[in-house]
């Protein structure tokens, strides 16, 4: 077991080492000169400028200089600074980042949390024409356009019931019930896709532990029905429901990015494309850099979790 | 083999759709650019069947042409990444060694990023628009085919035939493509026709952050932006729009849900 984190550990390291190097080239892909285009946004460009700014970001240095200045300064939680407020980027994501992972946290809680007894459901419902309702309409949640469905919400809500304010955001120590209140329909809306992809595993995967020999045997042995689908048939069946949980909350991130500009919620995703239109590439690096090493140390800590579920992968 | 109704169904889906988008040039009643701004946000009507949007474009004609775009975006994007990730896994999978792990090394790096977060990524670094959209998609799509034909590779090449094959003096080049690739098409055709689909919704969202196709090109994100505007005014752009992208990419999930089931009968009873 201990040989397996350490070398699950030791490919953690590679990733997170590889994601760093492909974020930090960002702007030496940029076709032309990147410093120019950064500056270009918001001022004139001069000569002066250009080098300054050159010299600013340190890109007068060797390559691999720069890229251990940045990856030290990273590792000590400075992410540099914003090109044009000149403050912290650390400070412009901690202002941006909570009603996104909040509404993450919200979306993936309702998407899961509900698919276990979906699925369930699902499960004994079985043959001809249910199967075919469930598959139409699983395949209807996974493509449902989120941005779409939250458009569709608006629309309904300001013809239902004008009066509501329910766009934008408002942080949950200040109004609780407000907060939620305003990020339960996006989070509806990001939760869909989940609840249609999870319910579904857990029925066909529910569908095939029953079909085993220990669900026979534990029929045989007279316990009730109730016992063994909880007990032993979901048991087992949660397995490739934990590793797909992982998966779910990068599409999750996405999504959020994209449903947060219909719900005009202030989180990451007004910030990244704010940093883009002002081509404000270090705040840029900085968002995608943390996300996504986040999204890979949730995905190693399910994977340790996947090992502690399942004791045959322990060996 | 039969053909069983939800295949059949599937497919229709897909084609049906596909060639109205296809053949926009001849189905679409109006230019899709051309602006009638006396005749601007109207709900459906017998001259505009879908209505017209807030520069008094008919919604229809945009619709198509904007599908068009969508299915040429996703199409471009998920074959580039057929072509280079399921390329890699095929040669990492068949030379093994050096080659293999850092080939798959690299994939995991492009992997570990959620998939919006790095199209968006890419999209910043070369600039808003359908090509670069589509090169962004290839770039996510890419380790996501090169991880799925490593695994079923590797066991083909390990298989008798193979060996045989290699020495009765095949070339690589020839075991490749004649002895290995063939027995893969199932798995790629169904990977395909689910990337297909969810392509269509990444390009959709790209555009919409207005990071896709820009205008006044049509294009079912752009529309849904645009009629979020003037949602309360006139919904109907932005309704019109949204069906169009779930159309697209539900008839091309499905197509890759049933095709599973029948390439892998395994799952069938399920």
């Amino acid at each position: 077991m201990i040989r397996i984190v350490l070398a699950r550990l030791v490919d953690l390291g590679f990733v997170l080492i590889g994601i760093s190097a492909l974020v930090f080239c960002m702007i030496r892909f940029i076709p032309g000169d990147a410093v120019a285009i950064m500056l270009g946004a918001n001022t004139e460009v001069t000569p002066d400028r250009v080098a300054a700014l050159r010299t600013h970001l340190g890109l007068d240095q060797p390559l691999l200089v720069q890229y251990g200045r940045w990856a030290w300064a990273a590792l000590h939680g400075d992410l540099g600074t914003s090109l044009w407020t000149g403050r912290p980027v650390v400070a412009e994501i901690a202002l941006h980042i909570w009603p996104t992972v909040q509404l993450t946290v919200m979306a993936l809680g309702l998407g899961a949390g509900l698919s276990v007894p979906a699925g369930c459901m699902m499960a004994r419902l079985r043959g001809g024409t249910a199967d075919t309702l469930l598959r139409l309409g699983s395949v209807a949640g996974l493509t449902i356009p989120s941005f779409w469905l939250g458009i569709v919400m608006i629309l309904a809500l300001a013809t239902l019931a004008p009066s509501l304010q329910l766009l934008g955001y408002v942080p949950f120590f200040d109004d609780p019930l407000g907060n939620i209140a305003r990020l339960l329909l996006p989070a509806i809306c990001l939760a869909l896709p989940i609840l249609a992809n999870l319910s579904r595993l857990v029925r066909s995967a529910l569908l095939e532990s029953l079909g085993q020999d220990y669900i026979r045997t534990a029929r045989a042995k007279g316990l009730g029905e109730a016992r063994v689908l909880y007990r032993h048939a979901l048991a087992n069946a949660m397995i490739p429901f934990v590793t797909s949980l992982g998966i779910m909350t990068g599409y999750l991130l996405g999504g959020a990015i994209v449903v947060e500009q219909v719900f005009a919620i202030p989180g990451l995703g007004r910030l990244i494309l704010g940093a883009i239109s002002e081509r404000n590439y270090p705040l840029l690096q900085a968002v995608i850099l943390l996300v996504t090493a986040g999204f890979v140390v949730v995905n190693f800590a399910v994977d340790l979790l996947y090992r502690v579920i399942d004791p045959r992968l322990r060996g | 083999m039969k053909l069983s109704g939800l295949l059949l169904f599937a497919f229709l889906a897909v084609l049906v759709p596909a060639l109205l988008a296809i053949g926009a040039d001849f189905v679409a009643p109006y230019d899709p650019v051309s602006q009638d701004i006396i005749a601007r946000l109207r709900g459906p009507m017998a001259t505009h069947w879908l209505g017209t949007d807030q520069l008094g474009r008919d919604v229809l004609s945009r619709i198509l042409y904007g599908s068009r775009a969508s299915l040429l975006v996703a199409a471009g994007s998920v074959g580039s990444a057929l072509l280079l990730g399921g390329g890699l896994g095929l040669l990492a999978a068949y030379y093994r060694g050096w080659f293999e792990r850092i080939v798959m090394r690299l994939m995991d790096i492009l992997f570990a990023f959620p998939v919006m977060l790095l199209a968006i990524g890419v999209v910043a670094v070369l600039g808003p628009g359908s090509v670069t959209a589509a090169i962004a998609i290839a770039v996510v799509y890419t380790p996501i085919f090169a991880r799925l034909l490593r695994g079923p590779a590797l066991v083909i090449c390990d298989a008798d035939y193979v060996a045989g094959a290699r020495a009765a003096g095949a070339t690589d080049a020839r075991i490749l493509l004649i002895h290995v690739l063939p027995n893969l098409l199932g798995v790629i055709l169904v990977q395909t026709s689910l990337l297909l689909s969810s392509a269509i919704l990444v390009e959709a969202s790209l555009s919409f952050l207005g990071l896709g196709t820009q205008p006044p090109n049509p294009s079912l994100g752009l529309m849904l932006a645009e009629g979020r505007n003037v949602l309360l005014l006139s919904p109907w752009g932005a309704l019109f729009a949204g069906v169009a992208i779930l159309v697209l990419a539900f008839g091309l999930n499905l197509l890759g849900d049933a095709l599973r089931d029948r390439l892998d009968p395994r799952l069938r009873e399920l």
